[in-house]
């Protein structure tokens, strides 16, 4: 074991503290020491809770030495991304327009990581309402992608798959739209899982579209994936799309996976997510863990997602119909930001518009303005009418695969992290990031990156797995097979391989 | 399929109750239309025979019990609040007339 804390997986970390090799206070500390010396430069933070991480850490630490049973993951510490409210921290979900707002209740998934006793090291970094593949769109400056400064951490959940990947933290929260949990996974070398649509409350989740929306892990690991997976999932009466169902067993399956075993298992590769427009090193690490997947036993079919080709179109409307929605509670009166317009009569509709206009940075502008469109008398039927039929296609589309195979995979993003400003004036282009992240959000199937090697650029690629509704263990069991397998032919985890990042001396 | 003019988007604007800058109107109209644009080919397959899905997972109503709930603090609500006054929101005159 090494005796850097912040190197463990959140599963050994947990064995650490259960055997009470280490305390929940060092392991902790040792992440809040890894944030000052590394965050100046990686800004995968919002707002650092140093003292209430440590107080929940301490508690932890007496109940363990009292000799209380405590949850497994009890003492190790995880960050929240900014769009989850947590009562007493500053929840912005990266926009002005919530800035300095501190929450008057806690998440659904954020009452049982308290009550498991995980210590919230903060909050962290995200495109504005989630809204962005890159955290060029937050409010607050941009997350760096810790395998080189001047590239991309992903989006929405840049700063949760930052921090993890930068060992800041070894669990993250994120949440899932249209790729915001997988897509950051996949360009910083973690791993990152959207579970079933309802399979983790969604209460206490600040909206963007409330059909697509889901919350999951970000962690370096499957198992860790699964244990954080099986923390925070289950019912939730005050969620109503919320699943009625126990948990499926994700971390019975990714220890299975770990052994290595895939006989008798289909692996379903969808035609239409490959080939034109996936970068020759993304093609060619996902072709070998393909053949990977084979070695160990599965059986790898090719099955066809027509209707995939409209998900991206259908997505655009169906997203920003729901933004304009959801985000119409932003008007001044009762939470956040409120301006008085410059001139003229002060009555709250005014108030409202130039709060908006003030507080909303562009992206959200224009998915707002365009969902309000969308929804406009006129164009209802033609526009969220249509999207919502496309959805019916690829449900469909997904039906006929799994009937095929028993998980579908494809690379995660067409392509590695990216520089900044590379895409920020190309919405389109910024949004192909999401090509094959999307169908599952539509379908409300679950998804998982999982890191499957370098590029010819020496950047991250990440392999998506997908898996029908309600059976999210099919991936962990996938994903771990795959991970174990690559990580012995690596000699060791892929974020080993990442460049050492500089460290502030530390003032204490 | 008609397109977002520079006009349209000041009216739409107006209705999703967002002030923007005359440049923000200008760079809007463009960007909005190369989405627009690529929304219209989902109307090629979304034939009257298919029908919609609003929801990812089939759920029919969810119904609780008619037990109140406690309700958050008034202080920790209104505690975020631009501005309060004896309890509750202040807000500014919700009517346009004089």
């Amino acid at each position: 074991m090494t005796n850097d804390l912040t190197r463990l997986s959140a599963s050994d970390l947990a064995s650490a503290l259960a055997a009470e090799e280490v305390s929940s206070v060092e392991a902790t500390q040792a992440h809040l020491d890894r944030i000052t010396a590394v965050d100046g430069d990686v800004h995968a933070f919002l707002h650092v809770a140093s003292e209430e991480a440590l107080e929940t850490a301490a508690r932890v630490d007496a109940r363990r030495a009292a000799g209380e049973e405590v949850h497994p993951l009890a003492g190790v510490p995880i960050a929240v991304k900014d769009v989850v409210v947590t009562k007493g921290l500053p929840t912005t979900a990266g926009s002005k327009i919530l800035e300095n707002w501190v929450p008057p209740y806690d998440a659904t998934l954020v009452e049982r990581i308290k009550a498991a006793g995980l210590p919230i090291l903060g909050k962290t970094n995200m495109d504005e309402f989630a809204m962005g593949s890159s955290t060029e769109h937050s409010a607050f400056g941009n997350t760096k992608n810790p395998w080189d400064l001047e590239r991309i951490p992903g989006g929405s959940g840049g700063g949760s798959a930052a921090a993890v990947a930068a060992f800041e933290a070894p669990l993250a929260i994120g949440t899932d739209t249209g790729g915001s949990i997988r897509q950051p996974g996949a360009v910083t070398g973690t791993v990152g899982v959207k579970p079933t649509y309802g399979g983790v409350s969604r209460y206490g989740l600040i909206a963007m579209a409330s059909s697509l929306d889901q919350a999951g892990p970000v962690t370096r690991t499957v198992l860790d994936a699964a244990l954080l997976h099986e923390l925070i999932g289950g019912h939730d009466p005050h969620d109503s799309t919320s699943i009625d169902e126990p948990v499926p067993g994700v971390v019975e399956a990714a220890r299975q996976g770990a052994s290595g075993d895939l006989a008798g298992l289909r692996v379903g590769v969808v035609k239409e997510l490959s080939g034109e427009g996936y970068q020759a090193g993304v093609s060619a690490r996902f072709d070998e863990s393909l053949e990977q997947l084979r070695a160990l036993g599965a059986e790898v079919v090719e099955v066809s997602c027509p209707s995939f080709a409209y998900a991206l179109d259908a997505y655009y409307l169906i997203m920003p119909a729901e933004a304009s929605s959801n985000l119409a509670k932003f008007d001044g009166m009762r939470f956040g930001l409120r301006v008085e317009p410059a001139e003229g009569p002060v009555t709250a509709e005014r108030v409202m518009s130039a709060t908006r206009g003030a507080g909303f940075g562009d992206e959200v502008k224009r998915r707002v303005i365009l969902g309000t469109y969308a929804l406009s008398a006129g164009y209802y039927d033609a526009y969220y009418g249509s999207a919502q039929k496309v959805r019916t296609l690829i449900q469909r589309d997904f039906a006929a695969a799994f009937a095929k195979a028993d998980v579908l995979v494809s690379p995660t993003a067409p392509t590695t992290a990216f520089k900044f400003g590379e895409k920020l004036d190309d919405p389109l282009a910024m949004y192909l990031n999401d090509i094959a992240t999307i169908p599952a959000n539509l379908a409300g199937v679950p998804g998982m990156s999982v890191p499957n090697g370098l590029s010819d650029d020496g950047l991250p690629v990440g392999f998506q797995i997908l898996a029908p509704a309600k059976a999210d263990d099919r991936m962990y069991r996938v994903g771990a097979a795959l991970e174990a397998a690559l990580e012995s032919r690596w000699g060791g985890p892929l974020l080993s391989q990442a460049p050492d990042l500089k460290t502030t001396e530390l003032a204490r | 399929m008609s397109t977002i003019s520079r006009d349209e988007v000041a009216r739409v604007a107006a209705l999703a109750r967002i002030d923007l800058r005359p440049d923000e109107v200008d760079r809007l109209a463009g960007e909005l239309d190369v989405i627009v644009e690529s929304i219209a080919r989902v109307s090629e397959v979304a034939t009257p025979d298919v029908p919609a899905t609003s929801h990812p997972l089939p759920l029919t109503n969810v119904f609780r019990d008619d037990v109140p709930e406690p309700a958050l603090p008034v202080q920790d609500v209104l505690a975020g609040a631009p501005q309060q006054e004896d309890g509750r929101f202040a807000v500014p005159q919700i009517l346009g007339e004089e």
